[in-house]
Parts: structure tokens; sequence; C-alpha cells
């Protein structure tokens, strides 16, 4: 039996429009029903995304990524995830498709379909709330993926 | 000397390389590099060209928010801020003492900390560098050539990292933002089935943590020209000491040794702390100076973290750990002031924090239930612990409305500040003097940062992600040269 559909929203909840992460899995988990949670849909919230994340990827039907987005379409880009490596390394925290890379090496096999939500973000602003602007492309993702989700396995809308 | 590398005269007729971390969040780091027309190194400096100040985000909100509010600092060791200021609001609230279960249930959150913290560090940010070289192929240095060069070591580290993080969740109630500690204890205890749970795999980690320092131990076996010598420089060393002197990460005195090892301040209490270091500003950089005031800003300054605990401790109380630091202080004549020893005393750390998970998982007190010390309420605290990459100081003032109306912190990358600065400055004269600035030749100068293990999210109050841009550029302005990674 697979692993439920792993959603991931990272991003820090003092720092403005980088809350939108965190606040797209508040939203998430607030709409939850049992034909969208309880078993089929599992959600994880965190900082940034950090190397011990490949081992909650494992055998999951699907994996989505959310995270603010400083630059690129408005109100938000939807797309599939290819595995991909990093060159160098400054920082701790890591990309998604870092993650996946790691993923690869680590069970010698490719990571379930991933797919990356980046919702549009402008201010990151110490102590500020969303952004009227960041809002909206909150709602506008949310409610492109709410359906996604329940339809998943059929044509991936994409709307970068 | 190093030193002199600071401030060079005549800075126009210069050419500069920038390596440049730039991101959309983070407090903005920077090294730049000044050379002449022989390529001679003429100025080194690391500076922070943002800052955005966490401690007014503090300020006017209720002290038992701060615990929480503070983890938002940092994604990395948001646990030792969580930490940091619970034991200085424990002051506030009249906790001088905590029962034994809370002390015991924040020093396993706190091991757990230690233990993914360095896990990171070393297998996912240095290892690349160490084990494939400082100028090896860009795209195989990284944890993917490492997965797959390295196959036990990757999975070694993710591992460690996931039992760390399993503590903290387990600790503080919740994978991220946890609430574990509050002003005058813990919230919660551990079950007995979440002790069973960690107890199953720690004979594991302890494993591991003998390989892991081993693994480094052995470089430095292997190539001591490079790994003894390579960007050092001499400073003094400041730490929390324990009871009798022992390795303490949560709690202690203030400790400080001269660069020959001599003790120049003993059990001077975390309370006090100001009365030991001061901290100055320097046009050119957002991050502080501190030092020690009765010596002085120019010789005053120190170094923190893995190096200098393992150094300024008397013994570490795990016997694994304590045999391996035997080894380490016997490796050198006298101390240690290679910045690539760091790796090699982490690793140490990392081991004994896993004995010390292990020997505290036995403790009946952390299926306790006492949970909460209070006593007369003062409006003044300091919290001071060992973070991983070394002494953290938080210090809150609050007023008879429970508002925090003062907030300074002090956290281990600005006391490094100094001592980082030193060490690229060593490297820049002994790899770059006089020759063609290469990607390879500018990763010299990133390793000597990351074997500090520096947070900038820390440093400069913020969080985010820290990508680089290196920029070569002539006298004139004009751009020569750009490395960049993200």
């Amino acid at each position: 039996m697979r692993a439920p559909t792993l959603i991931i929203g990272y991003g820090n909840p003092s720092r403005g429009d980088d809350a939108l992460g965190p606040t797209a899995i508040a939203a998430i988990e607030r709409r939850m029903t049992p034909d969208t949670g309880s078993g089929q849909i599992e959600i994880v919230t965190d900082f940034q995304l950090q190397i011990e994340f490949v081992t909650d990827l494992a055998e999951r039907q699907c994996i989505v990524f959310i995270d603010a987005a400083s630059s690129g379409a408005a109100p938000f880009s939807f797309g599939a995830l290819a595995a991909q490596t990093e060159a160098g390394t400054t920082t701790h925290a890591m990309s998604p498709a870092s993650l996946l890379a790691v993923y690869r090496s680590f069970y010698g096999v490719d990571a379930p379909p991933s797919f990356l939500l980046g919702i549009r973000a402008y201010d990151f602003e110490l102590g500020a709330p969303l952004s009227p602007g960041a809002q909206h492309n909150l709602e506008a993702a949310l409610a492109m993926l709410e359906p996604w989700l329940m339809a998943y396995g059929q044509e991936v809308p994409c709307h970068a | 000397m190093t030193s002199s590398l600071e401030t060079a005269a005549h800075t126009d007729k210069l050419r500069r390389v920038a390596i440049d971390p730039v991101s959309r969040v983070e407090g903005h780091g920077k090294v730049t590099i000044l050379l002449d027309e022989n390529n001679q190194v003429q100025q080194v400096r690391l500076h922070i060209v943002e800052f955005r100040g966490f401690e007014k985000f503090i300020e006017g909100r209720p002290y038992w928010e701060v615990p929480v509010m503070v983890q938002r600092l940092c994604g990395i060791c948001p646990v030792s801020h969580n930490l940091a200021a619970s034991k200085a609001l424990d002051i506030i609230v009249g906790a001088r003492q905590l029962t034994p279960t809370a002390e015991k249930i924040r020093r396993l959150m706190h091991y757990g900390q230690m233990l993914q913290s360095h896990a990171l560090h070393l297998y996912y940010l240095s290892s690349p560098d160490l084990l494939f070289g400082f100028d090896s192929a860009i795209a195989q240095r990284n944890i993917v050539g490492i997965a797959q060069r390295y196959p036990d070591a990757a999975r070694r580290g993710i591992l460690l990292r996931k039992y760390g993080q399993e503590i903290i969740r387990i600790t503080s109630g919740k994978r991220v933002h946890g609430t574990g500690a509050v002003p005058g204890g813990v919230n919660k205890s551990i079950s007995l089935e979440e002790r069973a749970l960690l107890q199953k795999d720690i004979d594991e980690i302890v494993l591991w943590g003998l390989d892991s320092v081993r693994m480094v131990k052995d470089l430095h076996r292997q190539n001591p020209a490079l790994y003894d010598n390579f960007g050092s420089f001499r400073c003094g060393m400041m730490s929390l000491a324990g009871k009798d002197g022992a390795l303490d990460f949560y709690d202690g005195t203030l400790r400080v040794r001269d660069d020959q090892g001599a003790l120049l301040f003993d059990g001077i209490d975390d309370q006090h702390y100001e009365s030991l270091i001061q901290e100055e500003v320097k046009p050119w950089t957002y991050m502080k100076f501190p030092y020690l005031t009765s010596i002085g800003s120019e010789h005053g300054w120190y170094r923190v973290g893995p190096l200098s605990r393992i150094q300024n401790c008397d013994f570490i109380p795990s016997p694994l750990a304590e045999q391996e630091r035997q080894e380490f202080i016997a490796w050198s004549d006298g101390p240690m002031h290679a910045p690539l020893a760091y790796h090699w005393t982490r690793m140490i750390e990392l081991l004994h924090a896993a004995e010390a998970i292990r020997a505290l998982l036995d403790d009946p007190d952390l299926v306790g239930d006492d949970l909460l010390a209070k006593g007369m309420r003062v409006h003044e605290g300091v919290g001071v612990l060992e973070a991983p990459r070394g002494t953290l100081i938080h210090h809150y003032r609050v007023d008879d409305n429970d508002l925090v109306t003062m907030c300074n912190l002090i956290v281990s990358t600005t006391h490094n500040n100094q001592a980082m600065n030193h060490a690229i400055r060593s490297v820049a004269r002994q790899y770059l003097n006089g020759r063609e600035i290469t990607e390879g030749l500018l990763n010299h100068i990133e390793v000597a940062i990351r074997a500090f293990d520096p947070c900038l999210s820390c440093a400069t109050h913020a969080l985010g992600k820290m990508a680089l841009v290196a920029e070569l550029v002539d006298a004139e302005g004009r751009l020569v040269h750009s490395l960049s990674r993200h």
C-alpha cells in the first residue's frame, strides 16, 4: 500500500510573504475532509528543506512542495519537478530538485512524482503579515490545488 | 600578520574579488578581496551588508511568547534559541533551579539538536570539500557526489540527522516550532513508548558517532600539513564550562583561555557576561566584533564553538568521547588553532551527544511529571548555552506588564566574526597571492569560513538561503569574471 500524498510547505512564518508555504499548509489542514484528508494526504511544514526530508518522500503516491516564489509568474506556477544536483553548497537548506537528487542516490530509484507550487511573493519584511498580493495569490493557488489533488493522476495543470 | 589585511592603503588602485551571498530573505554576507596589479592580496574582509533587527521584533511582546518566537531566527538551530530564551526567562520567573524532569528533557532536546546540526555540517556541507578536495570538480563537490562515491557516509549523515530531529519532535511536541521549553521548565515529558522508540536505534547512533570521528581524524593523519595548518591563526577560546570543568553544552560558567591554553577567566557567572565581553562596531560591516573588555578589541577577540569547547574543558563526561578528546589534545604540541580542526572536534562533540542521549534515555526522570518550577519574579534574565556553533547569549528585560522591554542576542557566528576574518586572510595569503583567481581557489576561502559552520541567518537575525556569486572586478569597476552557485 502506498503512503499518502505528501504536501510540504516551507518558509518562515515571521518573514512576510515567506510564510506562504506554512500558511498554505495551515489552510489545507483546515480544509481537509474525510475525502481529501485522513489517510490520503499528509502535510508537513518547516522553515526550510533539509537533507533528512528524503526519508519522508519514500513510496508516496506523489509529493507537492509549496514555497514562496520571489520571482516568476503570478499568481503562482505549478509543474513537475526533476531531480537536479546543485553545484556547490553554501547553505544549510536544500532546494526540492536537489532533495530529489539526493533521494535517487539514497534509494537508488527516482523519487515519486513530485511537483512544485511556487506562489508569487513580494515582501519578506520581518514581522510583516502576508501582503495583499500574496494573499490573493495564495487563494488562487489553493483553488487550483484542491481539485488537482482530488483528481491526481489526470493531466497536471501548469500555470508556469 | 594576517590582521594587516583588514584595511589596505590606496584601495582605488586595487582589483576587487567578491564572494557575494545573495538571497531573497537572508542577511546579506559577502567576502571581498582586493588584489594589486601583481595579484598580491592587499585586503580581505568578511562583512555583512544588510541587517534586520530581530531584537526589535521581540521587544514589546509578552515574555511567554519569546521561546517560540525566537525559533524563527534560524531554520538550523531553532532549538538552541528556544532553550537560551527559556533559560533567560527561567531567571525572570524565579525558576533558577528546574525540576529534574524539566532539566533532563531540555538536555535531551539540546543533545538531539547538537547531533543533527553537527551531522548536517559534516556530511552535507563539508564532506564534499574534505573527501573530494577543495578544488575538485564542482559538479561532483556536493552531497549527491558524496552519495554516489561514499554511499555509507551519505546514509550515515541522513540518518543521524533524522534521529536528532526525532528527538526534537518528541521532546518539543512538534517537528517544527515546538513549544517544549517554556519559562520555568517544559510543558511535556516523554512517554514510555517514545523513550522505547529512541532507545531502539541509539546504540547504532553511537557507533556512527565513532565512525564520524574516525573519518575526520583520518583526514588529519593522512595530510597533517594541510589539516593542521590551513588558514591557521592564533587567538583565545571562550565557552561555557560545566561542573568540575566538564564539557557541558547546556549550562555552566564562562571560561576563557589564551592562545597558549592558559586560563584567563574562569567561573564567570553567565548573568554577568557583560562584565566579560563588549562588542565593537566597524564601519564596513553590520556584524559586530565581540572582545574581552579587559584586554581590548585589538587583542581580546576569541573564537567559540567545538574547537574552543574541546580545548577549554577539562574532560568530557562520556567515555568514548573523552578518549577521542585525549587523542585530539595529544595530536598537537599545544593548543590547536587550525580551522579545519573544527571538523574533528565537532565530531567528538557529536559522539558525546550520542553517548549523553543514550545515558539520559535510561534516566527515569525523563518520564516524570513534575515539569515546572517557579519563584520570585524579577525583571531581567540572561540565558547562555553552547549552541552547535558556539556560545549563544540571550538577554531580556521584562516590565511589570510582562512585556519585553529589552532584548539582546549575541550568537555564535558573531563571536566568531573576527576569527573568521583572520582565517580567510590567512588562506588568502597562503593560496591566492600571485595566482589567477579560479573557482577552486575561491572555494578555499569558503572552506575556511565553512569550518566555523557560520549561520548568517543567526548573525544577521534573518532567515533564508544563501547562494553565492563571486565577481572579479578590475580597478575601473568592470566585471572581468563571474562565478555563481545557488
